[in-house]
């Protein structure tokens, strides 16, 4: 455990509630220091943002957090009580969700979904809490704040819906941020633009910064340190020039091969070979044989 | 950064107003009437409703021979002018539409919206209690329960509020958990916010459309249900107007004198499709999401 992280998860299990054996998160340590920008990389389904739900509390009701902790600004936020634990995490930490399409409430006015957490949770004066927003529009790029901030989501476009979403997740001034494939549901020429933008505004603000992505070529672009996820275990954990320079796992250095090249267009895609997969996955097996010999009875009692 | 600096669209926040639907201004028109005529029926109605003279029964309607100056759409067995009693009439289907209705929104709204968010338990309940509910019978069963409890209005009242809160439950739950698994309620629980703020501020607000068009269908229905009860001389007494009552005592001389049971009929029939109509209408024009 470091002692200086922000966010600091150590050996984080997350099960199924319906079978407590069946492990969707794996023993997962991952910690990111005060402005600090880190990846956390792997395939769909890997449990990406299954970290990100276990942060803010947001799990889906068929899985459980069984054991580790998830410690923010050096408070364990599970061994919270669940109000405690909003408003630690609402003054803390903030999200840049995964699609903007529909994490804005469709029949409420931009300026309330911005200045909400501000108002009702920090105490900010209504005034206050509007200048903040305009600010922050404008930091975002938001050519006129003033129209934005009486628009409801549906007059938006998903671009500029995204920039409302940064901005908001920015507004109380968070010590940390989670990304959740922030990009993934926009358009192409968009994509761009918005990481530009996350990138800057992390810059200009210091926060730090967990970027949950499934594209090495984005790692490279913002990040400095990065975690390499696969069925759930960290596979790898290193800063980013010795992840492109020397893998340490066999997966990862398979993945960033898969990684198409822009500049050999003539080179064919290169799946994961799955010799590797396998060989990863047997090493799961043998953790997960492992974590249930030791927890076997205590899981048995609990279920 | 100028190059992704963006502008907010065009039509901005006060967005042009599209022309209203022809379907919400037809029913939204046919209810006014309606209205009016419940609200101001004793300066409207060209008769007393009661008033009974066995010289002047089953007169015609105006365009038929035989018909009397005043009486428009004829007279009933005891010479009571049809016009006038569809007129009162009015005050008691508005009546029960808008307070049963309104009451059975409320309580079955409120019931699904708990069961759909919080789920669970507390959603065990409230669903095993709609499969009971649902399995009787729901004409009988107001039948049964205005034979129990004695007639009048406020009977007749009370067994639509018990039989179609459900249909409210229902419908609110099953929106309520679509709505529970769009991001938007993550995004407030990351903000801060407890459980019950998120339900009443973020999650009520997305099914007000959908509660909005129940309302007003369930207000067509409960005019139905009346109308029944009345027929089988379960509502209020028979001597005060309804349409039910006067589509039952026109059933019997149908043969010498139809207007007496195609009139109130029609207004039934229309005030019905108008509430249905305008729910929907109503759903088209402001719900943002259709939009």
């Amino acid at each position: 455990m470091m002692a200086d992280a922000f966010l600091d998860i150590a050996d984080l299990s997350i099960v199924l509630r319906s079978d407590r054996a069946h492990r969707l998160l794996r023993s997962v340590d991952l910690h990111v220091n005060p402005g600090e920008v880190r990846g956390l990389v792997g395939e769909s389904g890997a449990g990406k943002s299954m970290i990100g739900k276990t942060i803010f509390d947001i799990l889906p009701r068929a899985v459980e957090a069984v054991e580790g902790a998830v410690t923010l600004g050096g408070t364990d936020l599970l061994a919270l009580s669940s109000n405690a634990r909003r408003r630690e995490i609402a003054a803390a930490a903030a999200l840049i969700p995964q699609d903007p399409l529909t994490a804005l409430n469709p029949v409420r006015r931009i300026e309330g979904q911005i200045t909400d957490r501000l108002t009702a949770i920090l105490g900010f004066s209504k005034k206050a809490a509007r200048d903040r927003a305009l600010t922050l529009l404008e930091e975002v790029h938001i050519n006129d704040p003033e129209r934005v901030l009486r628009s409801y989501p549906h007059q938006l476009s998903g671009g500029m819906r995204q920039r409302v979403l940064i901005a908001a997740a920015f507004a109380a001034e968070p010590k940390l941020i989670v990304a959740d494939e922030p990009t993934t549901a926009l358009d192409v020429t968009v994509q761009k633009q918005i990481l530009r933008l996350i990138a800057e505004m992390q810059a200009h603000h210091g926060t730090a910064l967990l970027f949950v992505t499934h594209d090495l070529g984005v790692v490279a672009k913002i990040c400095q340190n990065v975690t390499v996820l696969f069925g759930g275990k960290v596979v790898e954990d290193t800063d980013v020039k010795g992840l492109f320079a020397h893998p340490a796992h066999p997966y990862t250095a398979a993945l960033i091969n898969a990684t198409p090249r822009y500049d050999r267009p003539d080179q064919s895609l290169l799946p994961v070979p799955a010799d590797v997969i396998e060989a990863t996955r047997a090493e799961i097996a043998k953790a997960d044989a492992e974590w249930l010999s030791q927890r076997g009875q205590t899981l048995k009692a609990a279920s | 950064m100028a190059d992704i600096a963006q502008t907010a669209p065009q039509s901005g926040p006060a967005h042009r107003r599209r022309p209203l639907p022809l379907r919400l201004v037809l029913s939204g028109t046919w209810l006014l009437v309606v209205l009016i005529c419940a609200v101001f029926a004793p300066f409207i109605a060209p008769h007393d409703p009661l008033a009974q003279d066995l010289l002047l029964e089953r007169l015609p309607p105006f365009w038929m021979a035989g018909s009397e100056p005043g009486y428009y759409l004829g007279t009933d067995g005891l010479g009571r002018d049809v016009l006038s009693r569809i007129i009162y009439g009015a005050r008691i289907a508005l009546t029960v539409a808008f307070v049963a209705a309104t009451a059975a929104c409320v309580i079955g709204s409120a019931l699904g919206l708990i069961a759909g968010y919080y789920r669970g338990f507390v959603d065990q309940i409230v669903s095993r209690i709609v499969d009971i509910w649902m399995s009787f019978p729901p004409v009988l069963f107001a039948i049964l329960l205005v034979a129990v409890i004695g007639t009048g209005l406020h009977s007749v009242i009370l067994a639509i509020i018990v039989i179609d809160w459900i249909r409210f439950c229902r419908v609110v739950r099953a929106e309520t958990f679509v709505q529970v698994k769009l991001d938007y309620v993550d995004s407030a629980r990351v903000a801060g916010f407890s459980r019950l703020t998120i339900l009443i501020r973020e999650v009520f607000p997305n099914t007000l459309p959908t509660i909005v068009a129940l309302l007003s269908l369930e207000m067509g229905i409960a005019v139905i249900v009346e109308a029944i009860l009345s027929f089988v001389n379960l509502s209020i007494s028979t001597d005060d107007p309804t349409w039910g009552g006067m589509i039952a005592e026109g059933r019997t001389i149908i043969y010498f004198a139809w207007w007496v049971l195609v009139f109130p009929l029609i207004a039934l029939f229309l005030t019905v499709l108008a509430f249905g109509q305008f729910g929907e209408g109503l759903k088209d024009r402001f719900d943002p999401v259709l939009q």
